[in-house]
């Protein structure tokens, strides 16, 4: 390419020559007075009824009430429905009624402006050029790389402060991902209210959302004993799932085969892909299915994966009876539980 | 209670003190083979009327059954295996009236055709008759029956009650139902259906015996209670005005995206193509 | 502003009247003399904007980000970015008496309690979805039309920022009133953070302040949401305009309109009454899906719980497009050395969006790089007379496309009775087919598309009139083109196909920069090669010379308006007579 790169694009010869800017046509408003007496009309009314939805608006936000008896029309908020009708009439009427006058009433000459090249002109650039020179001159910052070089030191080292200034933003990460709120002869009960299970309480193909005991007990003088944030960290690691599917069906892995109870399995209910809840359980196939990205396990199979973007089996909780003919856990999760991260050691089922 | 304890200390002693007559022996004879008598004309010949109709209801059951479902679930209710080792139709033996209320009564079986899963269709038999196939299920082994209207009448739950059904809900049920009870995706094709416009009583059933895919939640674990709670705070959904507006099928952020493209960006760009369009032009020139 | 011969010293139509000294006057020259805004406004007051639909597309983003800023105001008055643990006793009998953290009992005070609230909540969301959707039809506008092409190259850099921000300020919208939705969504991010090689661990505990959820997250989100991201979008927005104001809008090729020039409306009024109605409309708008349109109904949802989640979890639909990914990913993961690398959502959540904004943002110095154009552009082109730019955008389109209904792979599958599994496969493949397929069909589409605008030009349109010779035989009469559309479809440049200078340095040996060049060469040359070039003054003429022999052949026709173009509705027939000489 030839052409200069501050040049504005040039054409050859055209093939068909410019014929210019076409003749301006009036608008049936700029020639008829009635047209535009009708226009004028029109846009007016337009603004007029804009007030007129801005102050029923007014009027809806005291009519309709909210809160613990709300009104109700055609089954929906009467007040959310009627002050978003209102609202969103009255500014498109004074949308429509001012495009209306750009479009009908205003003048509609086009009109041609001249563009200039984006880059600065030659003169400009040099005196840029100079004057940077010089300032860089007067500094002297080329001449003395002592001073230049401890100043780019100086400021670069700023930057660890603003990284070490963020350090307090969290703690370590520790060993807190491995270990949960499990441990030998924790009873698995159900979520929201805390009820142990037997063994016998569970048909083939029940499902329970479970929790450890724990998250239920409270102290001495009532309070949970755990609670709040702590809660729901914890529950963020502890939540489970227990199953009963037929003992012939399940097909353990070595060294799990008695994690069960009568064909009762616990599994981490947190998804080993991001870490999502997992309770779709079909009873018939053994199948779980993640609703956010669709990881499938075998809870048949030691929850491995069988369809999905998991890459790893759900962890299984060891479960045993108590004393009181309760469903326990026999220890924590002998694994990681949720998404994969940089530190995790791999557990391999055999 | 005290008065009741008296009135039975002295007649007590009454009886004692005349153990020791001589007609007590006969008198109490009589009295027992008259109570007995009259015990069994008040009760026998009752039972052995309900025994005779509830034999009725299952011969009138297996009738139906044997036109309409046995080709499936085999003439016995055994069910039928295919060559595969896959099930053609499962055996129905135990799986309670309650299974075929639920399953007759919402019209997924008898199935229309063989599918993924059983869908939801109107009720091919009307209530009698899925009275007597319920009845005959349940004559060949014991299941869960169908629940009583009072364990799923809902009408006087509590706000406590529909709070704590939402949390039930909310752990059991929303992960395949959706939050709103609209329905959601399972594997292969299946799917979790609507629980819109469902009876308490479909309901209390699904949860009792887990149809199909769908788990058990029996009555050991969540309880009838728990159970009426997730049913009220269905129903008080139900009832709830939709505070924002059409809800646009409450499928969560893929139907408002939807909604976002086709109504927002729709209508907007159709208002910057209008902005933009030529108004009329006149031949006439301008004064 | 008025002056002694009468004339506005501005490209005014009309001569300016001398006015009455009005009230403004005195307040105008106070603040002139403090602020001299004379001089900017006489340049900018009669500033031209070229008018076309499709350059109004970026301003439904920048007036649905007012409506953000003025619902977004409103909303920060009522909402309390906690997460202290407290028992909601609200309006809403469904979750009276639950724990949930305050920043889910605030959203549904807004929702229920306050007048306007759930309006403003709704439009609130609407806008956002709005926003980010509007930038992304403004920017295929600008890319199908190359008006990224040099001095714009910039602004384009600028504006793909403006999308990254906007997405990721939607993300922390979307994630602040802690309903089971919002932090389903929390959650995955906390996994996705995880699966970065070395730092992913940190950096989640460092962000959530330790452990997910801990009872920093909200607070944080809130600040980057309200603070940080607006701060950055509106100092990006002002430099996008600036920039839009110093270059001068593209426009049209058309009769009258040359690199050269602007030609359009003035800014002062016409413009300003259109963007400004434009304005109303949006907000009318969006006032009105707020009013009428459910949107994250979070009382439906309730307050997040770690261990609930509900079916058709999504985010957004503009994040839908990276969960696609991530849905459709295989589980591939590495254990080595006792650390885990996590590809299944590394690659697709972290590495795919970031290749995919890099592969965006570079698209102009991609282009420009292989045509090898260093010329300013201010004509648009339509989208077939650039064919590989604009199948290589549909690919990407496809690609988007594709990933985004994997995204709702369960939703489509629930909807349409098909199988998650089947759709998952299907997408597995499809996303690497379906972007070359679009791109091989809308390059020769286009294609075929210049090839028919040479042949209207050579030989005229067709009429519709259909002509029997002496012979019986029919014919189609072709007319040639009114003349300013005939300019028009030539108002382009010839696409110059880059050609290396030397092969070899001087002692016959390549050179590695001859390499480049020649990698240049073949891309150009597949960039350009197929391209129809526009009609040469020779060939248009040799054509005309055709077309003056067929004319010579219907002479009697000639003149009279049964030559077939009053069927055709592009001439002004008015005045004319069918002929009644045959």
């Amino acid at each position: 390419m030839s052409v200069d790169k501050h040049e504005l694009s040039t054409t050859e010869t055209d093939p068909i020559a410019d014929p210019g800017l076409p003749e301006h046509e009036p608008r049936p408003t700029d020639v008829d007075d009635r047209a535009e007496k009708r226009a004028e009309r029109q846009v007016a009314s337009l603004f007029g009824l804009s007030t007129v939805f801005t102050l029923l608006f007014c009027v809806s936000y005291f009519v309709f009430k909210v809160g613990h008896h709300p009104s109700v029309i055609w089954g929906f908020g009467a007040s959310n429905v009627a002050l978003g009708l209102c609202l969103g009439l009255a500014l498109l009427c004074i949308g429509i009624g001012t495009i209306q006058w750009a479009r009908k009433l205003m003048a509609d000459h086009e009109i041609v402006e001249y563009r200039h090249p984006a880059a600065s002109s030659e003169e400009d650039r040099r005196a840029a050029l100079e004057a940077l020179a010089l300032g860089s001159e007067e500094s002297g910052i080329a001449r003395r790389p002592l001073i230049r070089n401890s100043l780019l030191g100086a400021v670069a080292a700023l930057g660890l402060p603003a990284i070490i200034a963020l350090r307090d933003l969290g703690p370590l990460p520790g060993d807190k991902l491995t270990r949960t709120v499990w441990k030998k002869g924790m009873r698995v009960v159900q979520d929201v209210d805390g009820t142990p299970i037997k063994p016998a309480d569970m048909e083939i193909g029940q499902l329970v959302n479970a929790e450890p005991a724990l998250f239920f007990e409270t102290n001495d003088h009532g309070e949970p004993v755990i609670e709040g944030v702590k809660l729901q960290t914890e529950k963020a690691k502890a939540a489970v799932i227990m199953v009963k599917m037929q003992p012939d069906d399940i097909k353990p892995a070595k060294g799990r085969e008695n994690w069960g109870v009568d064909g009762i399995l616990c599994y981490s209910k947190i998804c080993t892909h991001v870490g999502c809840p997992i309770s779709l359980w079909e009873q018939q196939t053994h199948h779980l299915l993640c609703p956010c990205h669709q990881s499938t396990f075998d809870l048949a199979d030691n929850g491995r994966v069988i369809f999905g973007p998991a890459a790893r089996h759900l962890p299984q909780l060891p479960l045993a009876v108590d004393a009181e003919g309760y469903l326990v856990a026999t220890s924590d999760f002998t694994e990681p539980v949720g998404p994969s991260f940089w530190e995790r050691d791999n557990y391999e089922l055999k | 209670m005290r008065l009741t304890q008296k009135i039975s200390h002295r007649i007590a002693g009454r009886l004692s003190a005349g153990r020791r007559s001589r007609v007590a022996a006969p008198l109490v004879l009589v009295l027992g083979l008259l109570v007995t008598g009259g015990m069994y004309a008040a009760l026998s010949p009752a039972s052995a009327q309900t025994r005779t109709a509830d034999q009725d209801l299952v011969a009138k059951g297996r009738a139906l059954f044997l036109v309409g479902c046995a080709s499936c679930h085999g003439k016995n209710a055994e069910g039928i295996t295919t060559v595969k080792g896959g099930q053609y139709g499962p055996s129905l033996i135990g799986v309670g009236a309650a299974a075929v209320d639920f399953q007759v009564g919402t019209g997924r079986m008898p199935m229309a055709q063989p599918g993924p899963q059983a869908l939801r269709k109107p009720p091919v038999y009307d209530d009698a008759e899925i009275a007597a196939l319920a009845a005959y299920v349940a004559s060949l082994g014991p299941g869960p029956d169908i629940p009583a209207a009072s364990e799923y009448d809902v009408s006087n739950a509590s706000t406590e009650d529909i709070a704590r059904g939402g949390e039930f809900f909310r752990t059991n049920c929303t992960a395949c139902h959706n939050f709103a009870g609209a329905g959601g995706a399972l594997p292969r094709g299946r799917f979790a259906p609507s629980l819109q416009g469902v009876s308490e009583k479909h309901l209390y059933e699904a949860m009792l015996t887990g149809p199909q895919q769908m788990p058990v939640f029996g009555d050991q674990v969540l309880t009838p209670q728990d159970k009426r709670q997730i049913i009220a705070y269905l129903k008080k959904n139900e009832e709830t005005p939709n505070y924002g507006g059409f809800t646009l099928g409450s499928l969560g952020p893929v139907s408002e995206g939807l909604f976002a493209w086709l109504v927002g960006i729709g209508s907007l760009v159709g208002a910057a193509v209008w902005i933009a369009a030529n108004s009329a032009r006149s031949r006439r020139k301008q004064a | 502003m008025s002056s002694s011969n009468g004339v506005a010293p501005t490209n005014g139509t009309r001569p300016a009247k001398a006015h009455k000294p009005s009230k403004a006057g005195p307040a105008a020259t106070w603040a002139d003399d403090r602020l001299g805004l004379a001089s900017m406004a006489k340049k900018n007051l009669r500033k031209v904007f070229p008018d076309h639909w499709s350059f109004m597309l970026g301003e439904i983003a920048l007036w649905s980000f007012v409506v953000l800023l003025l619902t977004g105001v409103f909303l920060t008055l009522w909402f309390r970015p906690s997460m202290v643990e407290v028992v909601y006793d609200g309006s809403y009998d469904q979750l009276r008496g639950i724990h949930m953290s305050e920043a889910y009992a605030s959203s549904l005070n807004i929702s229920f309690d306050v007048r306007a609230g759930l309006l403003m909540r709704q439009m609130h969301h609407w806008a956002a979805m709005v926003f980010v959707a509007s930038m992304m039809i403004h920017l295929l506008r600008v890319f199908f039309t190359g008006a990224f092409r040099k001095p714009r190259e910039l602004n384009w850099v600028i504006g793909s920022l403006l999308l990254l921000l906007g997405t990721l300020e939607g993300f922390t919208g979307y994630s602040l009133p802690d309903d089971l939705l919002s932090g389903t969504g929390i959650r995955a991010a906390d996994g996705f953070m995880k699966s970065m090689p070395v730092v992913g661990t940190y950096m989640s505990f460092f962000l959530f302040g330790g452990e997910f959820p801990g009872d920093s997250i909200i607070p944080r989100l809130y600040t980057v949401h309200v603070l940080l991201i607006p701060g950055l979008l509106l100092a990006l927005i002002a430099a996008h305009m600036l920039l839009l104001v110093y270059h001068k809008h593209t426009q049209w090729p058309g009769p009258g309109r040359t690199e050269q020039n602007v030609v359009g409306f003035p800014m002062l009024p016409v413009y300003a009454a259109k963007a400004g109605g434009f304005f109303f409309v949006v907000f009318g708008t969006l006032a009105l899906m707020g009013g009428l349109m459910s949107i994250n109904p979070v009382w439906r949802f309730g307050p997040y719980n770690p261990a609930e989640v509900t079916a058709g979890s999504q985010p957004d639909w503009y994040m839908g497009w990276p969960d696609g990914a991530l849905r459709i990913m295989p589980g591939l993961e590495t254990h080595i050395w006792g650390v885990t690398l996590s590809w299944n959502v590394f690659l697709p959540i972290i590495v795919l969006p970031g290749l995919m904004f890099t592969i965006l943002m570079m698209l102009p110095f991609i282009e420009a790089w292989i045509t090898g154009d260093k010329r300013e552009h201010h004509l648009l082109q339509r989208p077939r007379n650039a064919p590989t730019r604009t199948a290589l955008m549909v690919a990407l389109m496809t690609f988007y496309g594709l990933m985004w209904a994997a995204g709702g792979n369960d939703i489509i599958a629930l909807k349409m009775r098909l199988s998650i599994n089947q759709i998952t496969y299907f997408m597995r493949a499809a996303v690497f087919v379906g972007p070359v397929i679009a791109f091989l069909i809308t390059r020769r589409w286009c294609i075929s598309l210049q090839r028919h605008d040479k042949e209207v030009l050579l030989h005229g349109y067709e009429s519709g009139v259909i002509m029997r010779d002496a012979q019986g035989g029919y014919s189609e009469k072709h007319l040639p083109l009114p003349l300013d559309r005939a300019y028009t479809l030539t108002a382009r440049d010839r696409d110059e196909v880059f050609v290396p200078e030397t092969a070899v340095d001087g002692n016959g040996v390549p050179s590695p920069s001859n390499r480049k060049d020649r990698l240049r060469a073949k891309l150009s040359a597949y960039w350009y090669g197929s391209n129809i070039q526009k009609p040469t003054l020779a060939e248009l003429e040799e054509s005309h010379h055709h077309t003056e022999i067929d004319v010579a052949h219907e002479a009697p026709l000639e003149g009279h308006a049964a030559d077939g173009h009053q069927f055709d509705g592009r001439h002004d027939v008015s005045g004319e007579e069918l002929s009644t000489k045959h």
